[in-house]
């Protein structure tokens, strides 16, 4: 197809600012919820490293335990842990987006969706710490 | 004596600007006013030269998406009350080239939207004395995207489109998943290679703003994220599923 931008006259391209992302509270929490992937990613490698740790000898768990009690790890640790939250809410606010389930003609709702995503979510964080937490 | 509120508009003209400017407009504030009549108004009694796009004066033509105090909005359904206390500023729709003060170029959505197929595809067609049935419930699955007005004040509001015009963006995908939900298509194979391209579907982030402006309440953000899971499934399909069975629409 002929572009048919090139009959007509001079236009203005407008550059969008580097800032952009401050314009709207919206814009700020998409950005957040995209930086949220690296504390998602933190999160992950830490919980291998201590798996390993774990299941290798004593003292690398002792090691493992002595970092993580160090200030600054106890600091990137909450930052990451309220990244991780924020991530895991997002992504179940998303699932009635993409899942239009219909039950006899009307579109099941929002709540339907996500409600079992929470349930699910919380089922597994206690089995987890029943786990951890059991001695 | 109505009140009255100060309306600042951005001012371009290719041949003569280098980059748009503001003008200030002091307009009268009735009740019953949208913003598209203050700009009618001004363009009768202070500038005739100004320029924008507008029809139906009712949200139904999709013509007058402008920024409105720098969100997009259709300005006959936008009453200048909510901004009481003013000043309005009045700007073309943002990511698109602006053409002249409030009109802009919208070239690349009506590309995109053609090649995304936005008719029913029929593979054969019905004899001229047979009808194509559809149900309440068929009509149900695609009516609420069949509401778009093309207004692309969607992609306005999309900062991935303004940052990666390569986007096929939210009305385009909305659109095509529109044809692909309806009964009587049987064209969702020919769109899945457009769709599911990397700057089709996948280029979208779920910010949401586009869902957040549609005027029609179309969600096209959720017609995104539901292609993105039909897409998947094509995926998972064409790799586990024998030749012959990846074939069927």
């Amino acid at each position: 197809m002929t572009n048919p931008t090139e009959y007509l006259p001079r236009s203005y391209h407008r550059r969008v600012s580097t800032f952009w992302w401050l314009a709207r509270w919206s814009y700020l929490k998409f950005i957040l919820r995209e930086a949220s992937s690296v504390f998602v990613g933190w999160t992950v490698v830490l919980t291998l490293v201590q798996i390993w740790a774990v299941t290798h000898r004593p003292s690398a768990n002792e090691t493992f335990h002595e970092w993580m009690r160090h200030p600054l790890m106890v600091g990137v640790n909450i930052i990451a842990f309220l990244f991780v939250l924020f991530h895991a809410v997002t992504w179940f606010s998303l699932t009635p987006k993409a899942m239009a389930i219909r039950v006899q003609g009307r579109r099941v709702p929002d709540w339907a969706i996500s409600g079992p995503s929470y349930a699910g979510w919380v089922m597994v964080s206690l089995g987890i710490a029943w786990v951890v937490l059991r001695g | 004596m109505a009140n009255r509120i100060t309306i600042e508009v951005s001012r371009y003209n290719p041949a003569r600007d280098d980059e748009p400017r503001m003008d200030s407009f002091d307009v009268p504030l009735y009740e019953e006013w949208v913003v598209l009549d203050a700009l009618n108004y001004i363009k009768d009694h202070f500038d005739g030269s100004l320029t924008f796009r507008w029809s139906c004066r009712m949200g139904v033509c999709g013509s007058c998406g402008m920024m409105v105090n720098g969100v997009p909005k259709l300005t006959c359904a936008t009453f200048l009350s909510d901004y009481a206390s003013g000043p309005v500023r009045i700007e073309p729709m943002r990511h698109f080239p602006i053409l002249r003060d409030l009109v802009v170029d919208t070239s690349d959505f009506l590309m995109k939207l053609a090649r995304s197929k936005p008719w029913i595809i029929r593979k054969a067609e019905k004899p001229l004395d047979e009808e194509y049935v559809q149900t309440p419930a068929q009509l149900e699955e695609y009516r609420q995207f069949s509401m778009c007005i093309n207004c692309v004040l969607c992609y306005a509001a999309c900062p991935i489109y303004g940052l990666d015009s390569q986007f096929t963006g939210p009305a385009v995908i909305a659109l095509a998943q529109r044809y692909n939900l309806d009964s009587r298509d049987e064209g969702a194979r020919e769109r899945l290679d457009i769709l599911s391209a990397p700057e089709g579907i996948w280029g979208c982030r779920f910010v949401g703003e586009c869902t957040q402006v549609c005027p029609k309440h179309v969600d096209p953000a959720g017609a995104i994220q539901q292609y993105k899971l039909t897409a998947a499934m094509e995926w998972l399909k064409a790799m586990v599923l024998p030749r012959g069975a990846k074939e069927q629409p």
